[in-house]
């Protein structure tokens, strides 16, 4: 009563593509952070699931890897957000752009 | 007593080193008396080292004295030593002496002036320059005080900097140096790839390594050196212009430093010279044409400096002139009696503008001999000397010159002895405007209502003056023509030896050609008189070809500094401008052009970001499928 691999693989894009998407159409910054972290689990999901393929523990192992960095990144990424929001009472994606170059 | 000699250059630079820091304490006059100490202790010096070299036997008169070794450098070996024989011997005591008395003088013609001491401290440095010239036992260390005399003449001559005239002078006697002594530099080169030495006895003892060619090459390289130097043609314009310097500058270099030591180079290398006839010749021709040019020059220019200057050029050709024909110890009579009667000259020339307040014009002189009774009478010997009239010293040393000239080649005699007809004309033309006839100088005496008349100088002015003359006078012993074991012919016949021209003239010829030499000088000297004694007005025998110095400076302007000055301002407008500034810019532009249109990509919205990195993925992941599905 298990599905067969590509079923997982095929899922994890769809959630990548989902993320992908999600990142380049909304301007709302916690959005766009959610949907990073779509894509970060949608990879982590192909990395536990070609473990279980190749019977490898290593792919697991990197999950937890990359668990920590994106809990990292979720508190550098909120804190900024943070910092602008208080400042420009919004949280809108686009008004970061005057740190252009 | 021989071991006193290091003390000849040394007590100069004792006094420029007291004079550098101490100089503004101890201010005017003290600062004057420390300096002129200095030289005349080093004249002291000199005489002793002579008194212990006259005792010695004749084949041992020469001695080195080694301080230490200044470069070793592979076979280069330089040693900072002393060489001292009669030829340098003869050489310290007149400059030591005639310097010292230009320092005695200086005090008295200085006073007042706002860089009192800095212009003793230079005067120090200079003799202190010029005897290290002098007594170096290498061509590098002679070429160090070489170029210390043409700094310290630079210092000098633009001494008053504040006006144009003088800072322009000073870098124009630069200038003219620095080419001479570029053919000092290759010369030195050239001599020491062949002989493998810069010493003098060493290159001497090798001297048949330099070959035909390298000899006539060496020694016309020297020549150029010494042109630049000693003020001889091609490069002897920037003598006259030198003249902006205070007078007691002009009196030292003309008289006992800077322009002799062209002369003294030439004599030290003689043995080079000797190698050479070739070159032997161009330098007599040199010299005669120097002596000739600058002789007419001087019987047209007004001011009182620039007669006695072109005369210097003069004098100094006679020089050249002699060392070209080989007659080395007649060439150094000439010089210390030049240095002698120079010397009075100039610093009566000084005595004079000094009483005038600083007027330098022949035109507004005469008259002046019942103001100025001692500048007067030092000034009449002066005049007498350098014109060639028996029996003052010039005439016994132009006389010895002119004798060899004649046995070695009758024509360039006849030039000499018409060069010395003008001699005689332009130093009369001189005497007879400043001295006699009516005064026409109240025009400069009025601005100074204070003194209604021109003014004597004070003792130590005169001093120098009186002693000068004296030796002007009596000079003409060093080198009779009869007695050959006395003065400086049995003295400095051995340093010279083989390379020595003997003229076989009998006593005959020699009595005749002095009898040649005082006619002309007579004869030069009335034709003044019955000129200029009078009148001061002869348009026609002033004409503006011998006032503007044969155009001299016309032609270099013409030929060296217009096309310089053109293609300098070609640089500044075109080439800087256009190619160097454009490049800098050019690329500058460039950059900032890129970088406008670059930056436009950084639009700061956080999607375009996204979506750039999302199709550099689906690139990525294209690419490395389609390699998959191809492979």
């Amino acid at each position: 009563m298990s599905l067969p691999g590509p079923w997982y693989l095929g899922l994890a894009a769809i959630l990548f593509g989902i993320g992908a998407i999600g990142l380049l159409m909304r301007r709302n910054v916690l959005i766009m952070f959610m949907c990073i972290e779509l894509m970060l689990n949608a990879a982590n999901l192909t990395f536990v699931t070609f473990a279980r393929m190749l019977h490898d523990i290593g792919g697991q192992a990197v999950v937890f890897f990359v668990l920590v960095v994106a809990a990292a990144e979720v508190v550098v990424g909120l804190g900024i957000v943070v910092a602008i929001f208080r400042r420009r009472a919004s949280a809108t994606a686009d008004d970061f752009h005057i740190l252009k170059g | 007593m021989l071991h006193v000699a290091f003390l000849m250059p040394l007590l100069p630079l004792v006094g420029f080193v007291l004079l550098v820091p101490l100089g503004k304490r101890l201010g005017d006059p003290l600062a004057g008396w420390i300096g002129t100490a200095a030289v005349l202790g080093s004249f002291v010096a000199a005489c002793v080292t002579f008194a212990g070299l006259q005792g010695r036997p004749e084949a041992t008169r020469a001695f080195t004295q080694t301080f230490f070794s200044w470069i070793t450098v592979g076979g280069l070996q330089v040693k900072a030593a002393l060489f001292v024989d009669p030829l340098s011997m003869t050489m310290c005591l007149f400059v030591t002496g005639v310097s010292a008395l230009i320092h005695l003088y200086s005090i008295g013609y200085m006073k007042g002036d706002k860089e009192y001491t800095k212009f003793f401290i230079y005067l120090n440095l200079f003799v202190f320059s010029m005897l290290v010239l002098v007594l170096a036992n290498n061509l590098l260390v002679t070429f160090v005080g070489w170029e210390g005399v043409g700094v310290c003449s630079y210092w000098l001559v633009s001494f008053w900097h504040e006006r144009e005239a003088a800072a322009s002078a000073g870098k124009k006697a630069f200038i003219y140096n620095r080419i001479g002594d570029a053919g000092f530099l290759v010369a030195m080169f050239l001599i020491f790839s062949k002989t493998g030495t810069l010493n003098y006895a060493g290159v001497f003892a090798h001297r048949a390594a330099l070959g035909a060619g390298g000899a006539t090459a060496a020694a016309l390289l020297l020549l150029l050196a010494a042109a630049g130097k000693s003020a001889q043609i091609p490069l002897f314009n920037w003598l006259p212009d030198a003249m902006e310097g205070p007078t007691p500058v002009s009196a030292l270099i003309h008289a006992a430093t800077m322009v002799t030591a062209g002369v003294y180079l030439l004599c030290r290398v003689h043995a080079i010279l000797a190698l050479s006839p070739d070159a032997r010749w161009v330098i007599a021709v040199i010299g005669l044409a120097t002596a000739f040019v600058a002789a007419t020059i001087a019987s047209a220019q007004q001011d009182i400096k620039k007669v006695l200057a072109f005369s210097t050029v003069s004098q100094i050709g006679y020089m050249v002139l002699a060392v070209g024909t080989g007659a080395y110890v007649a060439a150094i009579f000439l010089m210390v009696a030049h240095a002698f009667y120079k010397g009075l000259l100039f610093l009566g020339a000084g005595s004079v503008i000094h009483g005038l307040h600083d007027e330098q014009d022949l035109k507004r002189m005469g008259g002046l001999a019942r103001f100025l009774p001692w500048t007067y009478a030092t000034f009449l010997v002066g005049w007498l000397a350098i014109a060639g009239v028996p029996p003052l010293s010039g005439f016994w040393s132009k006389g010895d010159v002119l004798a060899n000239v004649y046995a070695k080649s009758p024509a360039l005699w006849a030039f000499a002895l018409l060069t010395a007809l003008f001699t005689g004309y332009y130093m009369s033309r001189l005497f007879f405007l400043a001295f006699t006839g009516d005064p026409r100088w109240q025009q400069a005496v009025g601005d100074h209502p204070a003194h209604a008349e021109p003014h004597e100088s004070p003792w130590t002015m005169r001093l120098p003056l009186v002693i000068l003359a004296v030796l002007a006078l009596f000079g003409g012993l060093l080198g009779l023509p009869w007695v050959h074991s006395f003065g400086l012919t049995g003295w400095l016949g051995p340093v010279f030896g083989t390379d020595l021209f003997a003229n076989h003239l009998s006593r005959g010829a020699l009595i005749g050609l002095d009898v040649a030499d005082g006619i002309v000088a007579v004869v030069g000297l009335s034709i003044a008189w019955r000129l200029w004694r009078k009148s001061a007005d002869h348009p026609a025998l002033e004409p503006v070809f011998l006032q503007r110095v044969w155009y001299w400076d016309d032609f270099y302007d013409t030929v060296i500094g217009k096309p310089g000055q053109a293609l300098a301002r070609f640089s500044a407008t075109v080439i800087d401008t256009r190619v160097i500034d454009g490049a800098v810019n050019g690329v500058a532009t460039a950059v900032k052009s890129v970088g406008t249109q670059v930056r436009r990509v950084q639009t700061g919205y956080v999607r375009n970001y996204a979506l750039g990195i999302a199709l550099g993925l689906a690139v990525i992941i294209a690419f490395i499928i389609s390699r998959t599905w191809w492979s």
